[in-house]
């Protein structure tokens, strides 16, 4: 006769005190996860399906959609939302592997790093784009931009 | 807390070691929900600097881009979409077995839906992305 652990034994003994935050999270990666089909799916539509594809997508692509702020919202959405399901589930992941303690602390670190800078960079890049740099060669930019005086 | 496994769950196999989870569709689900989940992540941490350079110049986010119009490339971003197709698409499957009243009930059946309608996005995307890759000369 066989015996199995119980499956997802926690890390540590759940706690009986305060927010139950493993709860939180799990209800997290499925309302996330329901948003995110729609943005990703979107996102892929129209960069790599729509018109010449992946074949368009350059500078003046992105400052044509950054022009319109619905676009920097979906982005800054998607962005959010992404990293932090990825890191959410990343971390259940180190948990189920890494057993050592201090290697389990180490890559959650690292994770939680990398998704702090992440957002902090896209947060900072989808907010303060400029589509007409000064400087830049006109070719490279939307047309609005020779229309703009500067 | 351990439980025993002969007793309770009955094989569905005349094979040794199946059992209603391993082996089957609930444990392949899983395993390539996790593998495609990892994947999304490294991806993501790269794309994200990606647009980090149209901060730095017109010139730079071109060179970068660009090296995402060849065949090579266009081959990886194939893959990233299936993956992330398929960890879409059990992502939904999860979630209904988790909200649904029925969910647990089909979850099998609903697995080999999401395989199904997997391979027909698939179908129609791969299709005009490598058109796109494999196509002489650039749009831009
Ligand atoms: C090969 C497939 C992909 C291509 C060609 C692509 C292309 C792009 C482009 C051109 C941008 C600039 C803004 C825009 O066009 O909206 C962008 C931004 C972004 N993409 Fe993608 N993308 C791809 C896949 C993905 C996937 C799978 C995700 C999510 C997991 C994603 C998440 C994002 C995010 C969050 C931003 C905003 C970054 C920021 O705020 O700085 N992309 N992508
Ligand atoms: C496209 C929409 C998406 C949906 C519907 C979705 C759905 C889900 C669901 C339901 C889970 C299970 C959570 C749990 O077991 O508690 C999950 C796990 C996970 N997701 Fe997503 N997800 C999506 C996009 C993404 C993206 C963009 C990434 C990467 C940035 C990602 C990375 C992961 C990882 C690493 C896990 C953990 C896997 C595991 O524990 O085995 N997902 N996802």
């Amino acid at each position: 006769m066989t015996t199995i652990e119980a499956p997802r034994s926690p890390a540590r003994p759940p706690r009986s005190k305060g927010v139950n935050w493993e709860k939180w999270g799990w209800l997290y990666m499925r309302a996330s996860g329901v948003l995110l089909v729609v943005l990703i799916f979107g996102h892929l539509i129209v960069n790599l399906v729509l018109g010449e594809g992946i074949k368009a997508v350059d500078f003046g692509f992105v400052a044509g959609k950054w022009a319109d702020p619905f676009w920097r919202v979906w982005d800054g959405l998607m962005l959010w939302l992404a990293l932090i399901h990825g890191g959410n589930g990343m971390r259940t992941i180190v948990n189920d592997y890494a057993h050592n303690r201090t290697i389990n602390r180490t890559l959650k670190i690292l994770i939680l790093a990398a998704v702090v800078v992440l957002i902090l960079l896209g947060t900072y890049t989808v907010t303060f784009f400029d589509p007409c740099p000064s400087g830049a060669p006109a070719h490279l930019l939307p047309d609005f931009c020779s229309t703009i005086s500067k | 807390m351990p439980v025993e496994a002969a007793d309770t769950l009955e094989s569905t196999r005349s094979r040794p070691g199946g059992t209603l989870y391993r082996g089957r569709e609930g444990m392949w689900s899983w395993v390539l929900h996790r593998i495609t989940g990892v994947a999304i992540f490294f991806f993501l941490l790269v794309h994200i600097l990606d647009s980090v350079v149209l901060g730095i110049s017109p010139q730079a986010y071109n060179a970068v881009i660009g090296t995402y119009k060849n065949p090579i490339m266009g081959l990886g971003e194939t893959a990233l979409v299936a993956a992330i197709a398929f960890h879409a698409l059990n992502g939904i499957r999860i979630i209904l077995i988790d909200f649904w009243s029925k969910g647990a009930k089909y979850q099998r059946i609903m697995f080999w839906i999401v395989i199904v309608v997997w391979v027909v996005l698939m179908l129609g995307f791969a299709p005009i992305h490598l058109m796109n890759v494999f196509s002489e000369g650039s749009a831009s």
